[in-house]
């Protein structure tokens, strides 16, 4: 379905870098004379966990002009914040930047990216808020990159992928969430893989369509992290948003991290509750790609089973190709959630959207 | 020696569940060393000097220790006369097959971890050196319990020569294959042992386990067993997605499959997702002519163990129908801690046709055996 009046916010959307050479400007000396010593800004260090020509990631009829998808400012203007009548739309860049090894090379190509992304993006339309991007394996420069950055409130999250070196709950990472906290962003953690690990845990598969498939399962291994780590017993105000992470696996999750937590909780005695109970609380979901049943009467099932009003954010994952024409919402969601799916629950996740 | 038993009353009066099909049943050597004398001399000597090389952290230990003694096992399955839980027929007929009449008893046996052996000469020697012992200690003493051929997948000719072997013995029904091994199951390199069980008319149990090296999630290994042990649907996901995608199905049409000790619940959203985003890019996979969720229903099934117990124990019906009640098949899992009582496992009312296709009509035809 379409959705039923302008003003949704757009929890993801994803401008591209035409090419790591549009970084140059943004570096300072050190490193953009390292750069160019090596030549790396000839190089492509797009995500390889997002081949930009693969159809499901570049909707045809929003390919630009020129270059690839969500490279172009007026054609990204037109189709996805015109398009939808979008009242916000929050830029996730979604770069190998964060997955380079040597955590210095990859701190200085994220604060670039960072600066581009404020500069060419949010400068030139209102409606545009931006997720910092953070070398997750450098807890230290992470953190004092989104300091820098939330000066600026047109930062509304944290971006990070939810497959990396460690699991996303382990305590190194902590300092980032304590930042994060204090400073009301909530981190969005975003599908994909830096490939330091196989995708699933039976070893490397052979086709991108598997491993498109495997994101879901890694937010659920990014949810048992999280939780059992206790990060939301330790930061109690903390969000997470998870993004093109699909949707309809979360009532089976629930109930086997339920089911788990029962039988295992000596483990874990800080949990004061159950995973589900944290998840509802602390983790929001955004709509795209939904992996919505055949029809709309087992979709109301899904979200009587998710039996929260507040986890679900509107998202159109533009340019990735989910849906044709304005079709952004899957058919059978209740009539009483829309609002809250389109508006409420975003306004409530960022606060700095409202501040 | 053995436990002794009067006459165990049998602990229900359901009928549909009376005599059902256990898929999911462990028996275990009462020590180690009780493998060795099946094991001709060499592997014999290597298994007490090198002993086993897998791809985890300890000689003797799961990466992600359990919450009970004996790698976790149920706390009332240690027989009063020593032994390892599962290792003596007496008790297992007291809490299990006498208790509820079991018609078959599916063995997994998970000893010998010849599936995890680098030295793959030794896995092949330890895979058969267990098939022997399921088979004389377990199947020639209780007809009930059926027995599973243990292969090592890294060793093709010495698992399709196991999987010959046992073809025509009827103590021998279904080939048990880690699924967590060195590369996703259905890789060409595979397809040789997946075509020796189809053609030898041997369904394929998939039960969680393998030490494959990688991490158990994308992103790394976890800390705790309280995301150790939910991650064993996301293997099972893995493995429905990898036999789906690269063909298997398409290959061997006749192939049947069961995931042992992963749940269900999360298979109907798999299916969701995987006939969503193989549309979009189905180009990279021309070989498949079917929707991903028309091979699922045609060649798999699930057994319920560990079964997922929703907020509201009504929405595991929903779950089952979407599935569909022909493709799923009881399972306990005993004797581990987290095995399910058969009289109690769903906190919901089953209509009874479906509940005798679950317990026990499903499972006979999967496993071809004589009702």
């Amino acid at each position: 379905m379409t959705i039923p009046a302008p003003g949704a916010i757009d929890c993801d959307i994803h401008p591209a870098l035409p090419g790591t050479h549009v970084l140059l400007p943004y570096l300072d000396e050190y490193w953009r004379a390292h750069v160019r010593m090596r030549g790396l800004e000839r190089d492509n260090y797009n995500a390889a966990a997002f081949p930009v020509n693969a159809p499901i990631n570049a909707r045809p009829d929003w390919k630009p002009p020129r270059g690839n998808a969500g490279c172009d400012f007026d054609t990204l203007r037109t189709q996805a914040l015109d398009g939808f009548g979008t009242k916000f739309a929050i830029c996730n860049v979604l770069h190998g930047a964060q997955a380079i090894f040597s955590e210095d090379l990859s701190a200085a190509f994220c604060r670039a990216i960072n600066d581009w992304v404020a500069k060419e993006w949010l400068d030139r339309d209102p409606r545009l808020r931006a997720s910092i991007v953070v070398p997750m394996h450098s807890p230290e420069l992470a953190a004092r990159e989104i300091e820098r950055c939330a000066a600026d409130q047109r930062f509304v999250q944290v971006l990070v992928w939810e497959m990396q070196e460690i699991p996303l709950g382990r305590r190194q990472h902590w300092p980032i969430y304590r930042v994060a906290e204090q400073l009301d962003l909530p981190i969005g953690i975003h599908a994909g893989s830096s490939y330091r690990h196989p995708p699933t845990n039976l070893g490397w598969p052979s086709y991108y369509l598997e491993d498109y498939i495997s994101w879901s399962t890694g937010f659920a291994g990014v949810l048992n992290s999280l939780i059992s780590e206790g990060v939301f017993v330790e930061f109690p105000r903390l969000k997470v948003v998870l993004m093109e992470s699909g949707v309809t696996w979360l009532p089976a999750w629930m109930w086997r991290a339920n089911k788990t937590w029962r039988g295992v909780r000596a483990e874990v005695p800080w949990l004061e509750k159950s995973p589900a109970e944290y998840a509802r609380e602390h983790v929001r979901v955004t709509s795209q790609p939904f992996d919505a049943p055949p029809n709309a009467a087992m979709l109301r099932k899904i979200i009587e089973e998710i039996d929260c009003e507040d986890m679900l954010m509107f998202s159109t994952d533009y340019p990735h190709w989910h849906f044709d024409g304005n079709d952004a919402l899957p058919d059978g969601l209740p009539e009483h959630l829309l609002k809250k799916i389109l508006v409420d629950n975003a306004l409530k996740t960022y606060p700095r959207l409202t501040s | 020696m053995s436990t002794t038993v009067q006459e165990p009353a049998v602990q229900t009066s359901d009928e549909a569940i009376l005599g059902f099909v256990d898929c999911d049943v462990h028996p275990y050597t009462k020590t180690p060393a009780d493998l060795d004398a099946f094991l001709p001399e060499r592997w014999r000597k290597l298994r007490h000097s090198i002993g086993n090389r897998s791809r985890s952290s300890f000689v003797g230990a799961p990466n992600y220790p359990r919450m009970s003694p004996g790698v976790g096992m149920r706390m009332d399955s240690w027989p009063k006369d020593g032994g390892h839980p599962g290792s003596d027929l007496a008790m297992m007929r007291e809490q299990l097959l006498d208790a509820f009449a079991v018609s078959y008893g599916m063995m997994m046996p998970l000893l010998g971890r010849g599936g995890d052996e680098r030295n793959v000469e030794f896995g092949a020697a330890l895979c058969s050196a267990a098939n022997d012992w399921e088979a004389q200690v377990w199947c020639d003493n209780e007809p009930r319990l059926k027995a599973a051929i243990q292969i090592t997948t890294e060793y093709t000719e010495a698992a399709i020569k196991e999987i010959e072997k046992r073809a025509g013995d009827r103590r021998f029904t279904h080939v048990m294959i880690p699924p967590r091994g060195l590369e996703p199951l259905g890789r060409r390199r595979y397809w040789p042992i997946l075509e020796a069980c189809a053609a030898n008319g041997f369904p394929i149990a998939l039960h969680l386990g393998g030490t494959s090296g990688h991490p158990s999630t994308g992103g790394g290994w976890p800390s705790f067993y309280h995301e150790e042990h939910p991650s064993y649907p996301q293997s099972k996901e893995a493995l429905v997605t990898s036999l789906v995608t690269e063909g298997v199905f398409e290959h061997l049409p006749n192939l049947r499959v069961a995931l042992v000790e992963g749940g269900f619940a999360w298979l109907p959203s798999l299916s969701w997702r995987l006939d969503k985003h193989y549309q979009r890019l189905r180009e990279e996979v021309p070989h498949l002519k079917m929707l991903p969720s028309e091979y699922i229903r045609r060649n798999i099934w699930v057994t319920t163990q560990p079964i997922e117990e929703p907020e509201h124990p009504e929405d595991l019906i929903t779950t089952c129908e979407w599935i569909g009640w022909d493709r799923i098949m009881f399972s306990t899992d005993y004797p581990h801690w987290d095995q399910d009582d058969p009289r109690y496992a769903f906190k919901v009312k089953v209509p009874e046709k479906e509940k005798r296709m679950l317990y026990r009509e499903n499972a006979l035809s999967f496993y071809n055996l004589e009702a």
